[in-house]
């Protein structure tokens, strides 16, 4: 019972944040709204029985990303209101529902074929944490590296890209060097 | 009422058709960031969900696997937007046409 009444809840406020996210024309309510969503995201997966992945899923999501996005909205200009794209509503609108229709297929074709065993089945007497952690650290050990890796090299890539002129702080020139530094930039890239 | 496999399905649907929806209509390159992440949560909740009714520990995992891949999707992705900031002074798509035919 209780479970039905979470489930609607968080589908409810889940489904409603992200058509704020997707429709709003202000990128800090985009923002905030979809946050908010990871949030309650979150809560599936603590109804699911996945603690760990509620909780990673609060730590990167809510915390990593939305922090880095909040950072890289600093560098844009977002009081601007958001030009939306002149298409057609009515291809967009049939675009996705076929899209939606082939997702349901997709993801239920697993339940019409019934002939399916768990190949990592749930031990009996463990946690949530110490299963994942049982199953990640030997059957999915490779994958996990290469992630490491992925993320590795991620990571240097944001710096490299994101972190020229780095050596430079605005605050501390003065206005005639900011101009300055303007101009030869328009000369480069001319 | 017990809430079965086929109710998060029908929700993870939804959710998907919303970030297809942004994904299509949305011409701010950040927006469209936005619209990836709202697909990406979809799959995670599906996968989560599959993993319990079946008492199979991979859809977590995949799940897992999914969100390292969001987080450093993001990363790059934001560190090109910024440099294309720099130098054109926008993120909208239309303006991306230099490789048009």
């Amino acid at each position: 019972m209780f479970e039905a009444i979470a489930f609607y809840l968080f589908a409810f406020l889940t489904i409603s944040m992200f058509y704020i996210a997707v429709t709003t024309t202000q990128a800090l309510y985009a923002l905030s709204a979809l946050a908010a969503g990871m949030i309650f995201i979150s809560a599936f997966f603590f109804i699911l029985g996945a603690d760990f992945l509620g909780a990673v899923q609060i730590v990167v999501y809510s915390g990593a990303v939305m922090a880095l996005y909040a950072f890289g909205m600093m560098f844009f200009d977002t009081t601007r209101e958001i030009k939306e794209k002149q298409g057609n509503k009515a291809i967009i609108l049939g675009l996705s529902i076929i899209s939606a229709i082939l997702v349901v297929v997709i993801v239920g074709a697993p339940i019409i074929g019934n002939n399916i065993t768990a190949a990592y089945p749930v031990t009996e007497g463990a946690g949530n944490v110490q299963e994942v952690g049982m199953v990640l650290f030997t059957k999915y050990l490779v994958p996990f590296e290469v992630a490491a890796v992925m993320l590795l090299v991620a990571m240097i890539a944001g710096i490299v890209l994101a972190g020229k002129k780095m050596d430079l702080s605005l605050t501390l020139m003065s206005e005639a060097e900011i101009m300055m530094m303007k101009e030869e930039d328009k000369k480069v890239h001319l | 009422m017990e809430i079965g496999l086929n109710h998060y399905l029908v929700l993870t649907t939804i959710l998907f058709a919303i970030g297809l929806v942004g994904v299509m209509r949305r011409k701010n390159l950040l927006m469209l960031f936005f619209a990836t992440e709202i697909l990406l949560n979809a799959v995670n909740i599906s996968f989560a969900a599959i993993s319990h009714y079946y008492g199979d520990l991979t859809g977590q995992m995949f799940a897992f696997f999914v969100i390292a891949i969001a987080a450093s999707e993001v990363a790059v992705g934001l560190g090109l937007l910024i440099v294309w900031h720099k130098k054109h002074n926008n993120i909208d798509l239309d303006n991306m046409s230099t490789m048009r035919g």
